[in-house]
């Protein structure tokens, strides 16, 4: 009974789609293997179906040993090394999952975290590049000054929408493009943030090493202290959600924004709270990727992580802990794909993955269908389970 | 899950409650003033053509010369006139018709063009005629936005249903060597997303929007993926479709300026004239467009006269899923052949607000997909004619001109009552 309760969470789902991901992802390596087309080109099935499986485990091996432990390292310390990229890669995921996350649960799409990253960005290159301030407030500044300028592209977004109504989908993607140039045209020109030995490409300065976020294990790892901003707002998400009485008028407005408003909420002013807030947390992502590199960097810096913290959002599910998890496992296939690439697979099989894990994460019915996974209202052994854990009494 | 009510809107029962808005007047005087000022008076001394006809067009006619801030004064007052008559309709509490604004803009561009095309010439047949080709995988998507959420399911995936059947059409023109093969699996390619869309809308009641972007992540991968993993290797046995061939029609085509444009052309760009049109009679003209409205508007009364819900929009979404196949087959075989990674490059988002920008209209979705195949051509032709002046600004204006356009002209605009909510009968 207790089985039957755990495999219908929500937990079980995601795992599941997990699973599926990867079984989907395999079909693609199997059936485009180079081994695989040979054996079947020369009637050999055997030889065929041998060739795929190889590749889809030299594969998902290569995937390993790039995101999580590398074991043909010299030392156990360099070993790890992969463990520490993924953390790393994963950072910028799990920020803007959280901010995206937050606009869905205020019933806004952000599709804008591009260019709310360009935006954040344009503002931190000035204060790490041009601006002379001492060793540990320079960095600060450089941060604070990112995670502002993207809020406040966001919260430009909420007023639009609250002032005129204009749809905040058309404006996000709008206002990527606006951004993304905007930034070309700053570090094309000498005068305001090229780096002067570019010569005629876009380009930036490196950051002042007074700026850059810190390594934590110079040498060694290429994990710096933007870990602690990413943990930051990790708890800052779950506080604000979960435990603010502004987290609760956000939620009230997802959920229903006539009744918020009946009930005296302002509506408008909370969408342009939540899209300050949700820009806010995407701008430490884009601190994050900006002031942890020692080299200049072109527009292409945001990475796309704006799109792709749209599907960690979805795989988190809207809480903190599941958007920390999603964007390691998205960040572990970012550390991997290198890896992959060097044995001959194709490290764009991940993105089909990671489409693939969201898809199932959409329909529920669909993964329990494939699952036979039992779909059930109440689960009140698992509560009885819960409580004691807890040491509370079952609320009911 | 049946959340169906509708927002009750002022002048949505009653004329009498109608507001009209002075906003749209204030933006057109800011640009009367801009273009008065920036392009007129303190334009460019210099002269500049505008060549109206393409050289070896059969009529050709004359050229205007003129200089480039005279162009900036004569618009200026011409704008300005347009303005003032706003003024007038808006305080007699009429809306400023969207044709009107259509023309304000068109004169704006003229100026614009004549600025930047100083001492130079305005080649104006080759950047409308590419602009139109341009536009067409836009429109396509576009359609497929404005079938979808006309009957309530939100379509974030156009760009998924473009780069598929861009995809499929380029790889099934190069292996069957037949290119109409090519442009019907690329239309099968871009329902078969409109299908598993639909069905995840209607069957799973999943959410439609986040259906949507994963729709278009995984395909994006899909294609990413074969692509390296087989295009890239092998192109020219898997992608070498070639192109279809440019025809052209008797006696229209010779017609003066937009005979070339728009009658000499390929299949893909015909397509358009035929289909926008076509969707704009069925939507509006014809029961079936009635119906399937009233299931965007409204599912319980739809369902309720006995229209089924769930199969009028899998149809409607999965036949605009065709119309976006075809869009994106004319990326590759309607214009520039082979396949690239990720061609489509944001065009199905930029086609979305297209679709929100036309207030769901076919027609005025079209025309301000034109605006977008427009200034991909001018930052091609900008480039070439005044190296100087910042293309990243130039990039930025049709981007720039749909947020004005949303804050100013369309504001609150009103989707389907029905848009994004899953139906549920009970």
């Amino acid at each position: 009974m207790i089985l039957k309760e755990i495999l219908s969470t929500g937990a079980t789902r995601v795992a599941a789609a997990i699973i599926m991901g990867f079984v989907i992802g395999s079909l693609f390596i199997f059936f485009s293997a180079e081994d695989f087309i040979d054996g079947v080109a020369s009637g050999d099935a055997g030889a065929a179906v041998a060739g795929g499986l190889g590749a889809i485990g030299a594969g998902y091996e290569a995937l390993f040993r790039g995101a999580i432990f590398n074991a043909r390292a010299d030392t156990l310390i360099e070993g790890f090394k992969p463990l520490t990229e993924t953390i790393r890669f994963a950072g910028p995921l799990i920020a803007a999952g959280l901010g995206i996350s937050l606009g869905f649960r205020v019933g806004l799409f952000n599709i804008g975290g591009n260019g709310q990253m360009m935006f954040g960005i344009l503002w931190g290159t000035y204060v790490s590049t041009r601006m002379d301030l001492p060793f540990g407030i320079h960095v600060l500044v450089a941060v604070l000054a990112t995670i502002l300028g993207s809020a406040a592209l966001g919260a430009f977004v909420g007023y639009l929408k609250a002032r005129t109504g204009a749809h905040e989908v058309i404006v996000t993607i709008m206002l990527n493009y606006i951004s993304i140039y905007l930034f070309t045209w700053f570090i094309r020109s000498p005068e305001l943030l090229q780096d002067p030995t570019a010569g005629g490409t876009p380009k930036s300065d490196p950051p002042a090493v007074t700026a850059q976020l810190p390594e934590l294990f110079a040498g060694t790892y290429k994990v710096h202290a933007g870990v602690f901003l990413v943990a930051f707002a990790v708890w800052f998400y779950w506080w604000l959600m979960e435990r603010s009485s502004i987290g609760y008028r956000f939620r009230m407005v997802g959920h229903n924004p006539h009744a918020a408003r009946t009930s005296g909420i302002n509506v408008e002013r909370t969408y342009i709270a939540a899209m300050f807030a949700s820009a806010a947390l995407i701008g430490i992502g884009a601190a994050h990727q900006s002031l942890g590199i020692q080299v200049g960097y072109t527009e292409s810096i945001h990475a796309s992580i704006g799109f792709d913290g749209i599907t960690v959002a979805l795989l988190g599910g809207g809480n903190a802990i599941g958007i920390l998890f999603a964007g390691l496992l998205f960040g572990a296939f970012k550390a991997g794909g290198p890896q992959m690439q060097v044995i001959g697979v194709s490290s764009e099989v991940l993105g089909i993955i990671q489409g693939a894990i969201v898809l199932f994460i959409a329909a529920p019915p669909l993964i329990r269908a494939i699952f036979r996974l039992p779909a059930l209202k109440e689960t009140p052994g698992l509560e009885k389970l819960r409580s004691r854990i807890l040491k509370r009494e079952v609320t009911k | 899950m049946s959340d169906t009510r509708i927002e009750v809107t002022p002048g949505m029962f009653s004329l009498a409650e109608r507001k009209v808005s002075w906003k749209s007047t204030i933006v057109m005087a800011a640009f009367t003033l801009f273009v008065f000022f920036f392009f007129g008076i303190f334009g460019k001394d210099q002269p500049v053509t505008y060549k109206i006809t393409a050289d070896d067009a059969r009529f050709v006619l004359p050229a205007l010369d003129t200089m480039s801030n005279t162009v900036g004064i004569v618009a200026g007052i011409l704008l300005a006139v347009m303005t003032v008559v706003a003024a007038i309709w808006v305080s007699r509490k009429q809306d400023v018709p969207l044709w009107w604004v259509i023309i304000f803009g068109a004169v704006a561009l003229f100026a614009f063009l004549g600025w930047l095309a100083a001492g130079s010439v305005v080649p104006i047949a080759f950047l409308l005629g590419n602009a139109l080709i341009l536009a067409v995988p836009i429109i396509f998507g576009g359609l497929s936005g404005v079938m979808s959420e006309r009957v309530g399911v939100v379509n974030i995936s156009i760009e998924a249903q473009l780069i598929a059947g861009a995809f499929v059409g380029a790889v099934v023109g190069t292996l069957t060597g037949n290119l109409y093969v090519a442009l019907i699996a690329a239309m099968i390619a871009g329902s078969l997303l409109g299908m598993v869309l639909a069905v995840f809308a209607v069957r799973y009641l999943a959410d439609q929007i986040i259906v949507g972007v994963v729709l278009n992540v995984l395909v994006i991968g899909i294609t990413n993926f074969l692509f390296s993993q087989w295009l890239a290797n092998d192109s020219d046995s898997t992608n070498f479709p070639g192109t279809f061939p440019i025809i052209s029609l008797p006696l229209l085509s010779d017609l003066p300026v937009l005979g070339p444009v728009l009658f000499e052309n390929r299949l893909t760009v015909f397509g358009v004239f035929l289909a926008v049109p076509l969707l704009w009679w069925v939507l509006f003209r014809s029961k079936l467009g009635l119906r399937a409205r009233s299931v965007g508007e409204y599912p319980l009364a739809a369902d309720t006269v006995g229209i089924d819900v769930g199969r009028t929009r899998f149809w409607w979404v999965s036949l605009g899923g065709l119309l976006a196949g075809f869009g994106g087959a004319a990326l590759t075989i309607g214009n520039v052949g082979a396949f690239g990674k990720e061609m489509t490059a944001g065009q199905g988002f930029i086609a979305l607000a297209v679709v929100i920008l036309g207030r769901w209209h076919p027609i005025y979705m079209s025309a301000a997909a034109l605006l977008f195949g427009f200034s991909i051509i001018l930052r091609v032709w900008a480039n070439q004619v005044s190296p100087g002046i910042p293309t990243d600004f130039i990039l930025m204006v049709p981007y720039l001109v749909t947020i004005i356009a949303v804050v100013g002209f369309v504001g609150k605009v009103r989707a389907p009552a029905a848009d994004g909510q899953p139906y549920l009968k009970e």
